[in-house]
């Protein structure tokens, strides 16, 4: 219960930060993907049903607070990552800081690519290279940076909860 | 032991439900768009505030910071415009004298001004889509404050967007520049119609498409261009931007051409917004 609440606010500064502070974060019109780099890495850290129900809250956040038409596309795209790297529950170590960026920059690869497909080439836009080298790349440079922080930052609040819990039990 | 108790879910089967689920709300949401409209107004009135709010700290922090960078430049920068403004006080004279004349010609005449004045209401911008593929911002002004959905966007003097969202307390705006927006422009000068489309490709040069021209438009580059009779949704004659590039297209029927946006986008930070929707056309 605790965790979903901390799981909850997490999101929603992840979603505000990268919302209202655009002017101040975004370089050359980039943004990281914030909510990824929180889906990825608590998929990473706790397994497949917490990147699955992290994935759906941000994605369904993101398709009800931006306007797009069609409501659910997000959260599925989201969702299904958050899954499907919570399969890499497995390999996880605590003092691995090279593996799940690695995988970060592996799911915003993805993601840009299936984001690409549905909403740009469904609706005639083939230069995938133009997209790919404008937004695609950048985003995942600028994502893998920052995630080298936020990453120890979302381990260590991890952390905190594993040893609760456990002191619970 | 309280861990043993909890139901265990199989985690395959809580995806394919969610799966299910959300496929099924593409398809609702895809079919039946506006009956979603009070969830998304429930959500964004509790994130809106708190968008809101950052937004505000982070321009003060970044206002604060830019004062102690640039009070030299500003001195410099000050001695330049003093100049400009003795230069300019010259030359506003010059023209006030035009105007006046021309206002005597007017009244003879009995000409109206040239674009009706049309109420407006100001807003400020208070956050962007939040991922790089859209052009698309929000402002924090809504129904409340009389908005309502395809009211036209403008900042500074130019055509910024139109509303494509109202809430309550906040409104979603499309950019010109949105890989979505198609807007009917006409070339001032000649009345020549047009096809304003925003294109990402074309993002980083600050510049949107112009299509559909007549092949035998008179027109070159630096020709303004306004929003059309034709339109649906945008008023009359709002400078869209300036055109440039103009080319034969490939099907020799027609012409493209680049169009600039009169509006800067890299620092949208107040909008205006015209109260005023165009008469719908009724059959």
């Amino acid at each position: 219960m605790k965790r979903l609440i901390i799981y909850i606010i997490e999101i929603i500064i992840c979603f505000i930060i990268q919302s209202a502070m655009y002017d101040y974060i975004s370089l050359a019109d980039i943004m990281p993907n914030l909510l990824l780099i929180l889906v990825v890495s608590t998929a990473y850290m706790h397994g497949r049903m917490s990147g699955l129900m992290l994935g759906l809250i941000s994605g369904l956040l993101i398709d009800l607070l931006n306007g797009g038409y069609v409501v659910g596309l997000n959260a599925l795209l989201y969702m299904l990552i958050g899954y499907f790297i919570g399969f890499t529950y497995k390999y996880y170590s605590d003092d691995d800081y090279t593996l799940p960026i690695i995988i970060i920059a592996v799911s915003d690869l993805i993601y840009g690519f299936f984001y690409y497909v549905v909403e740009f080439l469904l609706r005639g836009r083939l230069n995938f290279l133009f997209y790919l080298r404008r937004l695609i790349i950048p985003e995942i440079i600028y994502t893998v940076a920052v995630s080298i922080f936020l990453y120890k930052l979302l381990h260590m609040i991890n952390k905190r909860l594993e040893h609760k819990t456990e002191k619970e039990v | 032991m309280r861990r043993r108790t909890k139901i265990n879910l199989n985690p395959k089967h809580v995806l394919i439900a969610c799966v299910v689920l959300l496929i099924g709300l593409i398809i609702i949401s895809f079919k039946y768009g506006e009956q979603l409209s009070p969830v998304k107004e429930a959500v964004g009135s509790v994130i809106t505030p708190m968008q809101r709010g950052v937004n505000t700290v982070g321009t003060y922090i970044s206002n604060k910071l830019d004062n102690f960078n640039s009070i030299k430049e500003l001195l410099d920068e000050n001695d330049k415009l003093k100049e400009q403004v003795n230069s300019l006080a010259f030359e506003n004279k010059l023209l006030l004298q035009d105007k006046y004349e021309l206002d005597g010609l007017r009244k003879l005449y009995e000409l109206d001004q040239k674009y009706a004045d049309y109420p407006k209401v100001a807003a400020r911008v208070i956050s962007k889509e939040s991922s790089n593929w859209y052009s698309t911002f929000k402002i924090d002004k809504g129904t409340k404050d009389g908005l309502a959905v395809d009211m036209n966007v403008l900042a500074g003097n130019g055509l910024a967007g139109i509303i494509t969202e109202a809430h309550y307390n906040y409104s979603l705006v499309r950019a010109i520049i949105d890989d979505n927006s198609k807007i009917y422009g006409m070339f001032l000068k000649t009345s020549d119609t047009c096809i304003v489309q925003g294109d990402l490709q074309l993002m980083d040069d600050c510049k949107i498409r112009v299509e559909f021209i007549n092949k035998d438009a008179q027109i070159s580059d630096g020709f303004e261009i306004v929003t059309s009779h034709i339109s649906e949704k945008y008023l009359q004659g709002i400078l869209i931007g300036y055109v440039s590039n103009i080319e034969l297209a490939s099907s020799n029927m027609t012409k493209t051409a680049y169009l600039t946006p009169a509006v800067d986008f890299q620092h949208l930070d107040e909008v205006l917004i015209i109260t005023e929707l165009k008469e719908p056309l009724i059959d």
